[in-house]
């Protein structure tokens, strides 16, 4: 595929707000994991909040849009100068040629939970205040940021639970590609919610402390929650050399079970090889891989076993949900994020929790953070339906 | 940005097969609205089966039926999802249940409740490991989803598949996002027409400065107008008619998308 440009991204999760506290907790391998205290939920797991939610207001006129969600993607529009960055690229192409494509597992679904403890005694009714457009339809999202950034290209919101916002970098790229707009906002976000909470605790998937991916002892997920946003261009002729490129993509379906993966991560490899050769790249090609890593039995012992089976045993690898918790629909563009700065700093992240590696994976799983080389990165995300996406991030050098 | 349809599936309130309404999309039969008819899916397995929901049932025919005619392979065939609502009654369940002091969620509606359960379960049925998209873009879910379509056949130069499909949601979510019955479309899109082709698709985003493609029969306008995947009738139409038209579909941010048709035979 064509290279696309990325100029400008933020973020914002239980690490912190913007790049630069995430990547200082990446270099000391800090975790922002902590006991679930969401709202009234009493399980018995460590999650990872944004702090600082409750005392968001959200952007005048848009007030209808209030809702977690939204607030935790505001904060990540506000931060590392993503708004800015964004108004300058819609003066430089016309607000009708920067598209928004978005990724969410639940948007505001927390808004009807608590509509719902609310409802009228009598008739069943929602209370009126409960605005299903702008804050559960799952759309929401998609419509909020547009808003909030006064774009006006083609939009709409991916939701395919855990690769949500890594398929949505591929959106971008075929629209681009297809001349559909000149650049795009993508990524998204997801708050906590009851939904999530207990619909994982019933599928017996969450875990009772802080999640330690592959580690022998791993019993599950932490949830996280948060947003990212990186704006995609069209490439120049000649981008600066430190310029970060989106270089592959790769998308697959498992077509084996709606919240199992394949045993044999069959549908996570095909991703993984697709992404290789929409990048035109050899495994060797790859300094690290940003595993989904999410801490089950099943998923790591699955994708470990694509891993190993396409990269061999020495490519480095891990998982950050140690550190920021699992952030659903949010997950891959959290993840990007965390392999671009990887490839603009330098540096392989350790992965917080993890305290014994289980024998049985056999990919170079790293402990701790160090510095290296970093000329490109594999991220996987993979969801519920059997839905993965694979991304290939690197700088101009290499490319 | 084009494409050319080889496939069309479809189902609604007294639209039972894209092959059966046809003489009623084109204007040469009444319209007659009645419930839709979802058969039950003879693609799942037993045990995908039992578990299936309605949306779900509903996507999983109209995109059989657009295989069917397109003799295409959905194995091999990515395919774009658009739903404006997904699963209603999953999410009312699971509403429900944690309004309770148990919250005792069922796994396996916690499951089928992401958005793109359908894609999930289409994939298992037609043991297809291609690309699959979910999307959602409120009553443009039809147009966006038609956008993303033909971008990928365009950009990918292949075959590409879109399903959109919406259901009504039970009360007391009916009352804040009333829909009024099930609907769904299908289409399998190609980059090169061949000789199956029916027509040529051009799409394009252009700033809305034309009243939005409406349906002279009231009733089918009635149709259009209760649910979003619906919005795909007056196109349907123009197809049926195996006439060449725009159609100009409301899309957000004060745009439009516009369907140009050119027939293929």
């Amino acid at each position: 595929m064509q290279p696309l440009l990325i100029t400008r991204f933020s973020i914002v999760n239980c690490l912190g707000a913007g790049t630069a506290a995430v990547l200082d907790a990446l270099r000391t391998k800090r975790s922002g994991l902590a006991p679930c205290k969401f709202e009234t939920a009493s399980i018995d797991t460590w999650v990872g909040s944004v702090p600082g939610v409750e005392a968001i207001g959200i952007r005048r006129g848009l007030e209808d849009y209030d809702c977690r969600t939204n607030r935790i993607a505001q904060m990540a529009l506000e931060e590392d100068g993503f708004s800015v960055a964004v108004a300058a690229a819609r003066n430089r192409y016309g607000a009708q040629r920067v598209g928004v494509f978005i990724g969410t597992s639940t948007s505001g679904i927390l808004e009807a939970e608590l509509a719902y403890r609310r409802r009228d005694p009598g008739s069943g009714a929602l209370p009126g205040s409960f605005r299903y457009h702008a804050t559960l339809n799952t759309y929401s999202l998609g419509d909020f940021i547009g808003r909030s950034l006064g774009l006006r290209g083609p939009s709409f919101v991916v939701s395919s639970a855990c690769s949500s916002t890594a398929k949505v970098f591929g959106n971008a790229a075929r629209m681009i590609a297809a001349g559909a707009c000149d650049a795009a906002v993508v990524g998204g976000a997801d708050s906590l919610c009851l939904t999530t909470l207990y619909g994982f605790q019933s599928l017996e998937l969450t875990s009772r402390g802080p999640c330690r991916p592959f580690d022998a002892e791993r019993d599950g997920i932490s949830l996280g929650e948060g947003a990212g946003f990186a704006l995609v261009e069209k490439p120049t002729a000649r981008p600066p050399g430190d310029a970060l490129l989106l270089l592959g993509v790769g998308e697959s379906s498992d077509a084996y079970h709606m919240s199992t993966p394949h045993p044999e991560g069959a549908g996570a490899k095909l991703a993984m090889q697709r992404a290789l050769a929409a990048a035109r790249l050899d495994a060797d090609d790859i300094d690290y891989i940003n595993l989904h890593g999410t801490a089950t039995p099943t998923n790591d012992a699955a994708e470990d076993a694509a891993v190993v089976e396409l990269f061999g045993r020495k490519t480095p690898t891990s998982s950050t949900k140690g550190a920021t918790g699992h952030l659903l629909g949010a997950a891959g563009v959290t993840e990007a994020i965390i392999s671009m700065l990887a490839a603009q700093h330098g540096l392989l992240p350790g992965s917080a929790h993890t305290r014994n590696l289980d024998p049985a994976l056999k990919s170079n799983y790293l402990l701790e953070t160090r510095d290296a080389h970093v000329r490109r990165v594999l991220t996987n995300s993979f969801g519920f339906g059997g839905s993965n996406c694979s991304l290939v991030i690197g700088d101009a050098r290499a490319h | 940005m084009h494409a050319h349809i080889e496939g069309i599936g479809l189902l609604g309130p007294g639209l039972s097969g894209w092959q059966a309404a046809r003489a009623v999309l084109a204007g040469a039969e009444p319209y007659r609205p009645a419930r839709t008819i979802i058969p039950p899916s003879e693609l799942l397995p037993p045990a995908e089966r039992r578990r299936a929901g309605i949306p779900v049932k509903l996507a999983l025919a109209v995109g059989r039926e657009a295989f069917m005619s397109a003799g295409h392979d959905a194995a091999s065939t990515p395919t774009v999802f658009t739903s404006s609502s997904s699963d209603g009654e999953i999410l009312h369940e699971i509403c429900e249940t944690l309004a309770t002091p148990e919250r005792e969620v069922s796994p396996t509606r916690f499951m089928n409740s992401v958005h793109n359960a359908a894609a999930g379960y289409w994939s298992i049925a037609t043991r297809s490991r291609e690309p699959s998209t979910s999307l959602c873009c409120f009553d443009a879910s039809f147009a966006a989803g038609l956008l993303e379509c033909v971008a990928q056949v365009a950009a990918d130069r292949r075959p590409v598949a879109l399903i959109s499909y919406d259901e009504p949601y039970p009360e007391p979510l009916h009352a804040t996002r009333p829909i009024a019955s099930e609907f769904g479309v299908a289409f399998v899109m190609v980059p090169d027409a061949t000789r199956r082709s029916l027509a040529t698709i051009e799409v394009a985003v252009a700033a809305a400065d034309a009243a939005e493609t409406q349906l002279a029969d009231a009733a089918l306008e009635g149709t259009r107008r209760g649910n979003p995947a619906a919005r795909s009738l007056p196109l349907l139409a123009v197809l049926a008619r195996g006439s060449a038209g725009e159609t100009v579909l409301k899309y957000v941010a004060g745009m439009h998308v516009r369907a140009r048709i050119t027939p293929c035979r």
